[in-house]
């Protein structure tokens, strides 16, 4: 019983939300949107049993993704009020192919509802309960899934190249740290005596 | 695990490119920007021998079969390794002469091999979702790799949010084809496939549809063509010449081994979606070619058309259709290849040549140039007895065999209407009076000329010699596939 409020009330946030970090006017508002639509979808995960997948939601996406976009979000000086213009002029098309995408999704669920199932279809692989989520994940991510876990190794790899490709510029006349000169620069170097008549005082341009 | 250096033995290709990549790139790092020649050949050294390495691998299937090697994705494989080093060898020159030469650009092609190899080998929708994010985002990278090229950041920048876009879709689709199916493998997926056919739940089609939208936008087939005309315009022009070639070698045969592999069984309700977007792509590529005044944009129209008529040979489901379709991919990329490497080799006073109307009288300055361009503009218009209209001659026989008369008629009728725009090319150069008397071209950079004049050789005279040995191999690529 309570499980099934706890699941109607995170569906209901997770939609909710979804819906307005679309619609928000506000970009800044969005991205906090989007927050509690990760945080809402991390409960559901946790209602599926799958507690591990749901911590991995709050500290990637919410810690460090949302947390990002909301920093990008707050530095762009962009006027957003003037981009979201053109709304009312395409809302009637957006409307209409919204209204036919939804039909065309109630009219397979009801297809679904009243077919069932594919026979054939073979059920999903459940994890022997006496295994925590983390040991199952960490029993095929390195046998069975090896390939794609180091595939997406080198995606990674690849976005990096890029990020670095499209950005790095060595610019000339740059400053920067040279620890070994720091390091070996002594009292010699550094200091210089110079030897002041009295009562004459220095300009600036004896120091040089 | 026992199997582990089997299946490494199976993959060998894909795991020395991608080891190769990273050597590469760390001899990048440490020598600064004047490896960048070095890199350049070794990488074509990597691609060269990857693709005998592919040739010479054992065939099977590996990690669970997420991993298949098998002749269609051999010959998919040969086809990327070599259409990505010629893209290597025609980027060096060029962004040498445009002085924006990096390392990473050798780098980021044997890379974006490796994940179109994943493509054409991936027995799994994880390794096709994998495979596809991996060439693509390289693919965005060398969009924008003239980064302080205004257009080609554009290039790269629609390229990306609208990529973006279409794997939402295809993950949506690949999702609901897990949740009715159960299983991500092909094999299984095929099972259920077969129990849709026999009257089951249609929710599976439905996340077909998705996926091979999410696909036709990686093949840019109209309705999902929008990028293709501005990224080919703005992105620099070697990456267009592999943006035009390689990847779609690899999304085609990606698209042929899941629609046949997975849902053979309900061939009937994929080919129509598939010759909807035939369809649209006939049109969208013969009318919207008539309106362009820039090369690039006018190739752009002209692979939206060519697509169409590959996929042609899948809306088939024959064997026969299948190598059509490789027959067809083959002989165009190469014609490709040529153009680019025209395109590359025509500069004015530094300037590279862009518009159509630029052309006018080039038999009076180069008339070797002219004569290349004249053969491959004949051959991708399908004029026999060029290579083109043996690449269309299989792809259209193929489809009328297999009942589908109909659309490889209006096939034809859109090669008519192309045909104008080729025809056009030709009169500009050689019975137009040059724009400017004086004008002359500048000398032409050494491996974009030989690479053109290869590409004209072998769409006439040598592709008759060709045909005879292309033809068996795409006929072994090809054997296995079915469906219906």
């Amino acid at each position: 019983m309570i499980a099934s409020i706890a699941f109607y009330l995170m569906a209901t946030a997770t939609v909710v939300s979804a819906l307005l970090v679309v619609t928000a006017r506000n970009p800044v508002h969005s991205v906090l949107w989007l927050i509690l639509a990760f945080f809402s979808a991390a409960g559901l995960f946790v209602l599926m049993g799958a507690e591990f997948l749901a911590m991995l939601l709050v500290v990637v996406y919410v810690g460090a993704v949302a947390v990002l976009f909301l920093f990008v979000v707050m530095m762009l000086d962009v006027d957003f009020v003037r981009l979201r213009e053109g709304y009312a002029r395409y809302l009637p098309l957006a409307a209409i192919v919204a209204g036919v995408l939804l039909a065309e999704m109630i009219m397979i669920t009801l297809a679904v509802v009243q077919g069932g199932v594919a026979a054939d279809a073979t059920t999903p692989a459940v994890a022997t309960p006496d295994l925590t989520n983390i040991e199952a994940i960490g029993r095929v991510l390195y046998t069975d899934y090896v390939y794609f876990f180091q595939a997406a190794g080198i995606v990674l790899l690849v976005a990096m190249i890029g990020a670095i490709t499209l950005t790095l510029r060595h610019k000339p006349g740059i400053k920067r740290q040279k620890v070994a000169d720091q390091v070996g620069r002594d009292a010699g170097k550094a200091m210089e005596v110079k030897s002041i008549p009295t009562g004459q005082g220095v300009s600036s341009e004896e120091l040089s | 695990m026992p199997d582990l250096s089997s299946a490494l033995n199976l993959a060998a290709s894909e795991v020395t490119l991608a080891v190769g990549a990273m050597v590469l790139l760390l001899l990048g790092a440490f020598m600064g920007e004047k490896s960048t020649r070095l890199i350049s050949i070794l990488s074509v050294a990597l691609l060269v021998g990857a693709s005998a390495l592919a040739i010479n691998a054992p065939l099977g299937q590996a990690f669970n079969g997420a991993f298949v090697a098998d002749p269609l994705a051999v010959y998919g494989k040969v086809a990327i390794y070599l259409l990505s080093a010629v893209a290597v060898v025609l980027g060096d020159g060029w962004m040498a002469r445009t002085r924006i030469a990096r390392f990473e650009y050798p780098v980021l092609i044997v890379l974006a091999s490796v994940g179109m190899a994943m493509m054409v080998s991936s027995g799994d929708l994880i390794s096709l979702y994998v495979g596809i994010e991996l060439h693509s985002l390289a693919l965005y990278v060398l969009a924008a790799f003239h980064r302080d090229d205004l257009r080609a950041s554009e290039a790269g920048l629609k390229y990306f949010v609208l990529g973006a876009l279409s794997s939402g879709l295809l993950l949506y689709g690949a999702s609901l084809i897990y949740g009715f199916s159960g299983s991500m493998r092909f094999e299984d997926i095929a099972l259920s496939a077969r129990s849709v056919a026999d009257g089951g739940s249609a929710g599976l089609i439905f996340g077909l549809v998705f996926l091979i939208c999410g696909l036709a936008f990686k093949v840019s087939a109209a309705p999902f063509h929008m990028w293709t005309p501005d990224v080919y315009e703005g992105a620099p022009t070697p990456v267009v010449a592999l943006f035009a070639t390689a990847p779609k070698m690899a999304a085609m045969v990606l698209v042929a081994r899941v629609l046949s592999e997975g849902f053979g069984a309900i061939h009937d309700q994929w080919a129509q979606v598939l010759v909807l977007i035939c369809l649209a792509s006939f049109v969208v590529g013969a009318i919207g070619g008539l309106a362009q005044r820039d090369l690039q944009r006018l190739l752009a129209y002209s692979s939206i058309a060519n697509i169409g008529y590959a996929l042609l040979g899948i809306v088939a489901g024959t064997e026969a259709g299948l190598q059509a379709m490789l027959m067809f991919m083959t002989l165009y990329v190469i014609d490709q290849i040529g153009f680019f490497a025209v395109l590359l080799s025509l500069s004015r006073g530094g300037k590279p040549i862009r518009r159509i109307a630029d052309l006018a009288g080039l038999k009076k300055t180069r008339p070797l140039t002219t004569v290349v361009l004249t053969i491959l503009s004949l051959s991708v218009l399908g004029m026999p007895p060029f290579s083109g209209f043996w690449g269309k001659y299989y792809v259209f026989g193929a489809a009328a065999d297999a009942g589908y008369w109909m659309v490889a008629a209006a096939g034809l009728v859109a090669s008519v209407v192309a045909a104008f725009y080729y025809l056009r090319i030709i009169k500009l150069m050689w019975f137009d009076p040059p724009l400017d008397e004086l004008a002359t071209t500048d000398a032409q950079p050494i491996e974009a000329r030989t690479l053109a004049l290869a590409s004209a050789a072998f769409a006439f005279p040598v592709v008759i010699i060709g045909l005879t040995w292309l033809e068996p191999l795409t006929v072994i690529a090809a054997s296995g596939f079915g469906a219906g």
